[in-house]
Formats: C-alpha cells, structure tokens, sequence
C-alpha cells in the first residue's frame, strides 16, 4: 500500500509511547466544575440557566445564537453556584458557569436517540449536531454544524476523517479509534448523508498501524477507503491533509467546500454518532495527559468543565521540577498558567514536563530551514522581519494569512527565533485593522 | 491546592537540537580534512597562515563587538572562526604573513562587521578578504611556489589554471592530469591542494545538511554545461569540463563559499538561479576573461543578486494555483 504525504513539514520526536498502550479511563467527574461559554470558534453563547438552578447532566445551560456559535450543555447534575467570569484557557476571562457536583449523574430525561440514525434528513443531522453543540475536537473548535452544511454551489464529493493525531505526545485519537472504530465508521456514514458527498476517505499515519488495521478490517463492508499516511507533522493540518489524500489545494482564504471536501477529526466523528443515535449533547471528550512531567500518564476521559487541578491528581499529580504546562500538543498547544482553568471541549491534551526558561535568540541567517519546512509555501523569517519593521502591508503581500501557525518554522529554526510569535502579532495586528476600517 | 507557577510561551514548545553554533562547528570540522591536506602539502606556511587568519579574525571580531557595544557572544557562534579559515584556505602560501593579516582583517571587518555582523552581510566575508588583498597586492596573491611534496626545486611554479590559460597546456600537452587534481600534489591556494579532502568534508555537511545540495549541483551543472560545449566543439584547444570542477577553487567554492547560509538565497528556486549563475560566470571568466581563475568574482557577484533572488523566487504557497 502507497503511502501518501503532503510536502515539507518536520519530523519531531513523537514520544507518544508512554500513553499508546494505555486504554482510555473514565474519570469521575468533580464535585464542582466550572464550564465556559465559549468553548468554540466564533461568538459566545447566552447563559441559560441562574444561581441556584438545578440541572441535569446534558441540560442546555448556554444557547448558541449567532451563526458561528455553539450550544453549551451542564456536564454533571447539581446546582449552579454562580455564572460569573472566570479564567479561560486561551488567556482570556469569559462567562462561565460553575456547578457544585450533586453525585447523582441524573441524565436530562428528555435526551432521544434515534432509532434508524441513517434515515434521517442532512436537515434533520445538522439539527442535532447543532442541539449537541458539537465543535471540531481536533483543537480549532469550529462549530460541526457549519462545517456539515455545504453552500449550494460548492457540493461535497468526499469526506475525510482525520485519524492522524500529528502532534506528539498526544494518543487520545489512537485511543479512540482503537476502542470505537464502529462508531467512528457510523459517524463517517452520517456526515457523508448530511454533506451529500459520495465517498469517505479515513487518514491515519503510519506509527499508528494497529488503527489502520482495525479500521482496514471494520470498513470492509461500509463504503469507506482507508488510506494510510506518512508519519509527518503536520499531516493532520487540514489543508495539508487534502492535498496529501487528494492532490487538491484548497485555495488561499477558502475553505475545505471550495474543493469539495469536508474534514472531521475522528473524535468529533464520534461525538456526531453519539449525538445522532443516543441524543447525547457533548458534555465530555477523550485527553491525553502526559509529559515527563505527568506522574502515571494516561488516556482520560474527563467531563467539559473539570478544572486541570483534578484531572493532574487523577494522573498521580505533578512532579516536582515541572514548569510548562500545555494545553493541546507540544507544537501547537497552549501554555497555562493556573490549575484552576477547566477543560473544555477543544482540549485534546494536557501536557506539563520543565522546559528551558529561555534560549539565546541569534540573528537570522538565513539558513532557510523555515521556508524548507513550512507546509503551506511561505517565507517565515521573511514575515518576521517585516512584522518586526511594522510594514503589514508586505506581510499580508507574503501570505502572513496563510500562516496556520503549525509551529513547524520556529521548531527548526537554529536562531531559535520566535518566529510564530512574530507571524501572530502580524496577523493580529492585520485583522484588527481590517474590523477598524470596517467599522 | 499547590501553589505552582509556570512559564508562559507561545507555541511551538519544542525545538530542533540544531543550534547556530552547532552549524557553524559542523562547517569547522567538515574544513578538517582540507586544512590537513594543506598542511601535509605546505607544511609550516600553512600551519602558520590557517591559525594567524583565525586569530585576526576573531580579535577583529572581538574589537569590533566592543566598539558596537554587543554581547561578545556571537564570538563562540564559530562563524568567524570559519571566515578565518575559508579565506586562510584561498590564500597563495607563498603570502606574507602581514598580508594574510591585513586580508583577515579586512574580511571581518569590511566584509561583515560593517553590515551588522552575523547574518545581515551581503557577501561572503572571506571572499571580500581575498577580493581585497587580489586587488591590493595583485603580484603577491598570483605567485605560486610548488607543494613541498613536488620535489621540484623552483622559485615559482604555475598553477593548473595559468598553465591552462597562459600556456596553452592543451595544445602542448603539458596539462595537470586529473589524477593530480583529485588527489593533491599541485600547485595553487591552501584550500585547493586536494579535491579529495574537500569532497569527504562537503559530503559530511551534506548528510548533516548544513549546506543546500542543490547550490554545488546547480554550480557544476552549469560549468559542466558550459566548458563542454567548447571541448566537444575543440578539444585540442579546450579543456574538458572535469578538468574545470577539479582544478582550482571550484571544488572549495561550490561548497564551503557559495552555499554559505548568509548570502546564499533563502528559497530552493532561488538556489537553484544562484548556482546556476556561479557555474556560468566561472566559465565565462576562465575561458574568455582576463584571469585564468573565476570562482571568487562570480560568487561574489552572485551573492549581490541574493536580496533579489530572494524577493522575486519565493516559494509557491499552497492554494495559489487554485481559485476560490
């Protein structure tokens, strides 16, 4: 069997053998939790519930309004203590409502399945995903529901399901695909009737062999083609992945439709079933926790909303030395900073090992090792040097946009210069412009 | 709860072991087996030329560092270390000592340091030491003794390339056999006395790749392409293109001077133009120019289209072919 691949990209140590063979554990939800209302790409969503509410698990507690946007859903049955700001993953402060754990888990009453899920209408599929409040698990959290809704003039031929999980570390897709291949298989059926496409393509990279052969095994008698991919970072990254299975590329500022495709990682692919077949809003995810610094490394699944600081006792605690805590995967994932910020439903991962505070920053010199690596064509050390002289006009001329800020760059370049952060502060620089001339 | 802090930083949180520093000594040592070759060949003038280069270089560096008020940091980085040694292996080693001083001097200074230092040079700092002293002291940098291996007993003694050009060594039959070239044993710089050991230090950067395999490919393409349309029109009056790759700088330059990182261009297309452009410009130079050696000229001039190459070859950015 051929395996396919994107061009460039890097090959980071993948570390992932201290979780691959560990089967995923369910972790008691806490007794209180404390779920942000925006959790997704897009706009945050309207509290639904007050102080003192009593929910149920899987209970709407926020309503997802605008177009990009997604419904929030209680995780545990309880009480609410209070919907007030709280510390956010991504840095910021957003609403969040906290709720003390009652220990019953009373699941909300009114949640159906369906009984024959593949009868339903795309309408009727997206419905759900949208009650489900399902956002894309891979990590860019882009509401479901969107992506399954193609506009008119740019029909869907084929949906890809991306099994890659490139970043290192992480196994929570490995986990998943191995323990519920069918489901997944199901979920593929589905987005495929809700897109209207005709075929479904399954990607897994080759260190994870035992997936590809369960799914090789399981897709015999569904329509689905399982290809096989090259181990390379980042061959997960969307664009990159449709160009690796398909030859296509998806033009610059377009979307996976222009080219007729729709990607869904294999855990969102899950979340889809369940919430199809069993009604089951999306109030828990898979993680990976590890990292030197994680003391018994596991495969958690844990509830949205579950603050770090328990979902680290539950992998054994920290160990003594540990100074970087992530989340997400090493390449792309987000530095944290407090143990109290709850998981939310874009984590894939929860990393912490000691880092070097710092690295002697060198002069460019133009080795060129970034533009040899870079998967989508561009000049980092180029767009560095013009965000750092202020010239966005330039920046934007070279493609800063394009930029999906892999990490592939910064991780080769022997200057260790810092060129992600540069090529962000550029693009925020660029697209808060853009919203002040709009305005 | 513990009370723990922890950094903030962006992503990525990994990084390559590869380092400047690590770069900059894997070129140091891949130079080693030159630099032996030349001291095998020249014996004590070499040993003396390779370290006073070094040496000025880096007190240059030194100096220079402190009157910009830099880290003296970049010092250890081993790039100047590499200028000292690069322009030491260029250098006739018949020179005078002061010189190569002067040159080393020069190469720091006027080729790098003025620029900015590390990494914010248009040319190769060790070719504008040598283009420097070529044109200060033209007679000292074109006199030639043999290699003490020779066993010849003459004051002075014509390169392969002057016997080629001034001699008409083809005709006469007089010329260097390529068994010599690649072996060692010729008259000509420090660095060129054998191609042999500069090849085995170039194949190391090339596995560790340090250097960009396309630059000497594209350089002895074009040279190759050049010189031998003229041998298979005359080959009793040309040489043959092996002879061009063999003989003088072309084997040090096409891999330890093109494919420097600093002013060499940054994308492959661009590579690819600046190589190709080495290649001819050397031909050009030593088939119809005044000089019978072309290599430090043609790379210097290439590395003057490097900002150019460099803003107009980019590389193609995915989803630039297709429409929306």
């Amino acid at each position: 069997m051929k395996v396919k691949t994107f061009p460039h990209g890097i090959h980071p140590p993948e570390i992932k053998e201290r979780t691959f063979d560990k089967a995923i554990e369910v972790m008691p939800p806490p007794e209180k939790l404390t779920i942000p209302l925006l959790q997704h790409f897009g706009s945050p969503a309207e509290p639904l519930v007050k102080k003192g509410d009593e929910v149920f698990v899987g209970q709407k507690i926020g309503e997802g309004t605008a177009l990009f946007s997604a419904s929030i859903h209680s995780s545990v049955s309880g009480k609410v203590l209070s919907t007030d700001n709280h510390i956010h993953p991504l840095g910021h402060s957003i609403l969040a409502v906290t709720i003390a754990n009652d220990g019953e888990d009373h699941l909300l009453p009114s949640l159906q399945g369906t009984k024959d899920p593949f009868s339903l209408t795309p309408d009727e599929i997206r419905q759900r995903v949208k009650e489900a409040g399902i956002v894309g698990l891979g990590g860019a959290a882009f509401p479901t529901a969107v992506k399954l809704s193609p506009p008119k003039d740019k029909p869907v031929d084929t949906v890809i399901i991306n099994g890659c999980e490139c970043e290192p570390l992480l196994t929570a897709d490995y986990r998943l695909m191995l323990e519920h291949p069918e489901d997944i298989l199901k979920g593929a059926e589905i987005v495929r009737l809700a897109t209207g496409a005709e075929s479904i393509i399954v990607g897994i990279e080759n260190n994870k062999k035992k997936a590809f052969k369960i799914f090789q095994e399981k897709a015999k008698n569904n329509a689905a083609e399982v290809a096989l991919l090259k181990t390379k970072y980042p061959q997960g990254a969307e664009k990159n992945l449709i160009y690796a299975l398909l030859r296509r590329e998806v033009p610059r500022g377009g979307l996976p439709f222009d080219v007729g495709v729709v990607v869904q990682n294999v855990g969102t692919t899950k979340a889809i079933w369940d919430a199809v077949s069993q009604g089951e809003p999306l109030y828990q995810r898979v993680i990976t926790v590890s990292g030197n610094g994680i003391e018994q490394p596991k495969n958690v699944l844990v509830r949205i909303g579950t603050p770090f600081q328990n979902v680290i006792n539950f992998c054994g605690g920290l160990k003594e030395n540990v100074n970087l805590l992530v989340m997400g995967g090493p390449m792309m994932g987000v530095a944290q900073w407090s143990l109290e910020t709850p998981i939310i439903k874009g984590t894939s991962g929860l990393l912490a090992w000691k880092a070097p505070l710092s690295y002697f920053e060198y002069s460019c010199i133009r080795c060129g090792r970034c533009v040899e690596h870079c998967p989508m064509g561009l000049v980092p050390s180029q767009l560095m040097k013009f965000v750092k002289f202020d010239n966005l006009i330039e920046a934007e001329n070279w493609g800063i946009l394009d930029c999906v800020e892999c990490g592939s760059c910064q991780y080769s370049c022997p200057a260790k210069i810092l060129l992600v952060h540069w090529i962000r502060l550029g693009k925020n620089k660029i697209i808060s412009l853009r919203r002040k001339n709009k305005a | 709860m513990t009370n723990k802090t922890f950094i903030l930083q962006s992503s990525p949180h990994f990084k390559d072991k590869d380092s400047v520093p690590k770069i900059m000594y894997a070129v140091i040592f891949s130079l080693m087996p030159a630099a032996f070759a030349s001291i095998y060949f020249f014996r004590l003038k070499a040993v003396v030329m390779l370290f006073s280069c070094v040496v000025v270089s880096l007190a240059t560096e030194a100096i220079f560092l402190w009157l910009r008020k830099k880290p003296f940091h970049s010092l250890l980085d081993g790039s100047s270390v590499i200028t000292g040694l690069i322009l030491a292996m260029t250098l006739p080693p018949s020179l005078s000592l002061e010189l190569a001083v002067i040159g080393a001097a020069a190469a720091i200074a006027i080729g790098k340091q003025v620029f900015g230092g590390l990494g914010h040079n248009i040319f190769n700092p060790a070719l504008v030491g040598r283009a420097f002293l070529q044109t200060s002291f033209p007679v000292a940098m074109t006199t030639w003794i043999p290699p003490v291996t020779a066993k010849i007993n003459t004051a002075t003694y014509a390169t392969p390339l002057a016997n080629l050009k001034f001699e008409e060594a083809v005709a006469q039959g007089t010329l260097t056999p390529l068994k010599d070239l690649f072996w060692g044993n010729i008259g000509g710089c420090l660095g060129e006395a054998s191609a042999i050991t500069l090849l085995i230090g170039a194949l190391y950067l090339l596995f560790r790749r340090v250097i960009d395999w396309r630059i000497p490919v594209g350089i002895m393409v074009s040279l190759s392409a050049f010189t031998g349309v003229f041998w298979l029109i005359s080959p009793e009056k040309y040489a043959s293109p092996l002879f061009h790759i063999l003989s003088g700088g072309l084997m040090i330059g096409a891999f330890f001077m093109a494919t420097d990182m600093v002013t060499s261009p940054i994308s492959p297309l661009g590579s690819w133009i600046y190589a190709l452009g080495i290649g001819l410009i050397v031909g050009l130079i030593r088939l119809f120019g005044g000089f019978p050696e072309g290599v430090m000229y043609s790379i210097l001039f290439m590395n003057a289209f490097v900002p150019l190459l460099n803003r107009y070859a980019r590389p193609q950015i995915l989803g630039e072919r297709s429409k929306r």
